[in-house]
Order: structure tokens, then sequence, then C-alpha cells
């Protein structure tokens, strides 16, 4: 025996009680104080447990309505996503079927569209808030990278779609209902002013831009809200991967005479 | 209907000069046929022209040995490594650990981040002495503006004992002399002697020396990706291998919950 303290997890998440016959496995669970089997399990939600593991507090019925909202516009993006796709060509090869849930991580990841877009805006939402001196400003003077990183620099402004026409309906849609039934101070006043910055972007506002807005709303810190982008975003990957699967390479585009080699 | 999109012009419609294979039968790297120019091309050098379209040897060689001496060290402790031995442990596939160890190398006490940075510092750190600034003013202003140098300081120890046979291997291929491994060193002796106590870590000398030969911070990202793989499937095996749940089992007691104490009943 060594006089070394035990080396130990520290959390403010995730608290366990050990069965009597194995220290191993554990008799209670509690989330931020609540016992996770004998209690949420028969009375939460599952997106209000969700917004209880990050935020170790319960959501109020609006916080959950624009959660549960924003999870539903956002947990399938449709085949023709990158990151759907990338999740798709796993299946087609017939992949396992984690690599096609991480191919969708790492795709859906990117500053285009992804969870790193979505860590962007959030930022900006932070810095710029609901003036639109200050999105003016900030996208005149956008923040610099003063060292090299292994993320790109932004190349359009996040929350946009660079190779966008007009704001989409779906896009429109979620907007409207999810600032209508949150009446959060972000989501209304995007709503109010999307044309606005829509202009000063130069492109339209994109699912990304809604998500970090609401987010930002519900207090999500930028790293909080990649995550939750990248992880609400997964059931369409895997439905559309499984799908793939299925049908198999040959009634899967592979883009023959698409590709062209330069002499 | 007009269409307006930007993407048109794209759709069905990929040029490159990066490479491909044709159903004729054909195979072709940044210009090269793959069965005629490249075929006979040590993999690293492959590799080498693959990432960064450099044709070198010698780097190639520079960059096996860094792969071998700095980067592969089997010890599943190392949290990257730790990855593959608890996909081993918790008998997931081989591939699979990879690619989380590829993705978790991506780190900031270790890994990408640093190896990445610091080429770019030493190129920005030498561009700025070049230009009449002092060495010191140089570091102290890379710590005023991010709070920490890359390639100097390390994790659990501060010492770095990949640096001396680092150094020996590249002197044998006539590397190691070259401004911005001494400045590597130089900036050591100036840190060593400050309150932090820095020395220069493994990435910082592999940093060096490529940065000598040319090699980009660019470059050296899209080489390195790969970098901690041949350290990493040993400790997947070694846990695959063992008895399943073994690798490091926690019981309760070793969480060390800070959060709230009182139990709390949902919806009361």
């Amino acid at each position: 025996m060594t006089d070394k303290p035990t080396e130990t997890i520290t959390t403010e998440i995730w608290r366990e009680t050990p069965e009597a016959d194995n220290p191993f496995a554990a008799k209670d669970c509690f989330c931020a104080g609540y016992n996770v089997y004998d209690d949420l399990l028969k009375n939460a939600s599952f997106i209000d447990y969700l917004f209880l593991l990050f935020k170790l507090e319960p959501p109020n019925t609006q916080q959950s309505v624009l959660l549960e909202g924003l999870a539903i516009a956002l947990a399938n993006p449709g085949p023709r996503d990158h990151s759907v796709r990338a999740a798709m060509s796993a299946g087609v090869g017939g992949s396992t079927h984690p690599s096609a849930l991480i191919a969708a991580l790492s795709v859906g990841a990117g500053n285009l569209g992804g969870a790193r877009e979505v860590f962007h805006a959030v930022e900006y939402w932070r810095h710029c808030n609901t003036s639109l001196e200050a999105w003016q400003q900030y996208i005149k003077h956008p923040p610099q990278e003063g060292r090299a990183d292994v993320w790109m620099p932004m190349e359009h402004l996040p929350g946009f779609d660079p190779n966008g026409v007009s704001c989409p309906t779906p896009v429109q849609q979620t907007l409207t209902y999810l600032a209508t039934v949150s009446k959060t101070p972000c989501l209304g006043w995007l709503e109010k002013n999307r044309r606005q910055l829509e202009a000063l972007a130069e492109c339209p506002l994109a699912f990304s831009g809604i998500a970090a807005a609401a987010l930002f709303d519900l207090d999500f810190s930028p790293e909080q809200a990649e995550m939750f982008y990248l992880l609400i975003r997964l059931p369409g990957a895997a439905v559309h991967a499984l799908e793939q699967e299925k049908l198999g390479w040959r009634k899967y585009p592979f883009f023959a005479d698409g590709f062209k080699l330069n002499p | 209907m007009s269409v307006h999109s930007k993407l048109e012009k794209f759709e069905d419609n990929w040029h490159t000069s990066m490479g491909g294979w044709s159903p004729e039968g054909k195979a072709v790297l940044r210009g090269k046929d793959i069965f005629t120019e490249l075929n006979d091309k040590p993999w690293m050098e492959y590799l080498l022209y693959a990432a960064t379209g450099k044709e070198s040897p010698k780097v190639s060689r520079l960059i096996e040995a860094i792969w071998v001496i700095c980067t592969s060290f089997p010890d599943p402790r190392i949290w990257n490594n730790r990855v593959a031995a608890l996909a081993g442990t918790a008998r997931s596939t081989g591939a699979l650990a990879a690619a989380g160890v590829v993705a978790v190398s991506e780190a900031t006490i270790y890994g990408l981040k640093p190896i990445k940075g610091a080429l770019d510092f030493f190129l920005r750190a030498q561009k700025k002495i070049d230009q009449g600034d002092s060495l010191e003013r140089v570091v102290k202003e890379e710590l005023k503006q991010f709070r920490s140098v890359y390639g100097y300081g390390r994790p659990v120890v501060n010492n770095d004992e990949r640096i001396k046979p680092m150094m020996e291997f590249a002197r044998s291929i006539d590397c190691g002399n070259g401004r911005y491994v001494r400045l590597a060193f130089e900036i050591e002796r100036y840190l060593s002697g400050t309150r932090l106590k820095y020395k220069m870590n493994g990435g910082a000398i592999c940093a060096a020396l490529l940065a000598d030969e040319g090699i980009t911070p660019t470059d050296i990202y899209h080489m390195a990706t790969y970098t901690f793989t041949a350290g990493a499937m040993p400790c997947y095996i070694d846990a695959q291998q063992q008895p399943e749940g073994s690798f490091f089992p926690l019981r309760t007691s070793r969480l060390n919950y800070r959060g709230v104490e009182e139990v709390r009943h949902w919806n009361s």
C-alpha cells in the first residue's frame, strides 16, 4: 500500500453509490442531484434530460420547448447534407456502423454548415448580441487568429450560407416557430433583423445561424453549442447510412462522368 | 426557372490536378503515374509527395525518424493511445480505435496543435528577429498574447528525453544545423531561465528540424496527422488480448463528485 492519494475523476455532473456486492457497479446514479433511474427515467423527457446534462439545472417550459423544436429541426439534415453524405459513403461501402457516425461527425464538424460554424456563430452572438451596429462592426472587422490553428479560418459570416441565394423556406419556418414559442431575445431579434443581417453577410441565414442564436438564448457556451449541434444531427446520418447500406453502391452516385483530371 | 446558385457550375463537375484513377487502369498522383513514376518510392516518400508535393528522400527519412523516435511510444496512459486501449478492452475494432486516436491526436497539450503551432511560431519569431526584434521580446509577446508558447513545456514532466536521440539521428543525415534549430535552443535557454522554467519539448525539435528543411506549418500538419498510429495500435492489441474490461477499471468511489449535494426531485 502506498500513501499516494487515489486518482479520481472530478465531476459536477455525475455521482454514484456502489452496489453492496460490487464496487465497480453503481446502485444509484445522480445527475446534478436527480436520481437518474429512480426519478428522471420516470418523470423527465429526453430533451429535458439533455438540457439538464449540459446546464445542470432543469429547463423551464419555454427552454424545453425551444430545445425540443431545435432538436427536431436539426435531427436530419437530409441526404444531400455533407455530413449525411459522409455517413452514406460508409453505408454504401459496407463499412462498420460506427464509422458512418464517425464520418458524419468528422464532416459535420466543419466551418461550412457544421458544428465549428455554430461555435463561431455563438461567439458572434456573445460579442454583438442584439445590436445591429455591433454586428456591422464585427462583420467589417472579424476576429483574427493570431497564430496557426488546426481549424481553417472562416471564409464566410458564421451562421449564413455562402452558397445560398435566398433564405430557404425550412430555415424561415424554423426561425419563425422557435422565435414564437421561445420568446427569447436573440431569436426574436434575429427574426426581425434577418434581412439586414443577410444584407451584411451578403448571403442568407442558415440552420447553423438559428442553432447558434437558440443555443445562445439557452445560455450554452460556444463549446456546449458545438457539442450539442454535433450530436443532435446524428440521427439523420444514422438512418440514411443504414438505408444506403441496404441499397448498395450501384444505386448511389459515383460521379463517374463528373470527375475531370487536369492534364 | 432560372438558376442563380453559385453551385450550379460545380454540379457533376469536379476538376483536379491532385490525381485519381481511371477505369482504363491509370492511376495518377500530382501529375505522376503511380505505376511507372512513383512505383519504387518508399511509402514515406510517397506520403510526403502526396501531402506536400515535395520530393526529398532526406526529408522523408527525417520525418520517418521523427515518427519512430518522437511520436510512437506505445504507452496506453498517453491520452490518444488510451483511446486505442479503451477500444481494445471494450472490444471495438482496430480501425475504429485508429480513427479515434487520429482524431484525438489533434490535441492542445500534445500532438498536432503544438507540432503545427511550434513551426508557425518559429517562422514568425525568426521573421521578427530578422526585422530587428529581440528574442526576449518576441517570446514575451507570444506569452502575453497566448499565455503559452507552442513547443515549450510538457505535461507530467518538464524535460524531454526525445531531443537528444532526435538530434543525434538528425546529425547522422546532415540535418540539425540550421537557423531554426539554433533558434529553438536559444528560446529554450531564455525560457528555462524565466519563472516558467519551460524546456523545449519533442514537438519543438521536430518542428525546428523540419522548418530548416523548408517544411511549412501546413505541410507538417498534413504529414503528422498519421504519426501516432504506430504507437496506438500496440495499445489496442494489448488491451484486446487481455480480459475484456480489464484496462484500468474504475470503482464508483473513483468519482470525485463536486456538484449539488442534496438529492433533488424532478418537477417538485
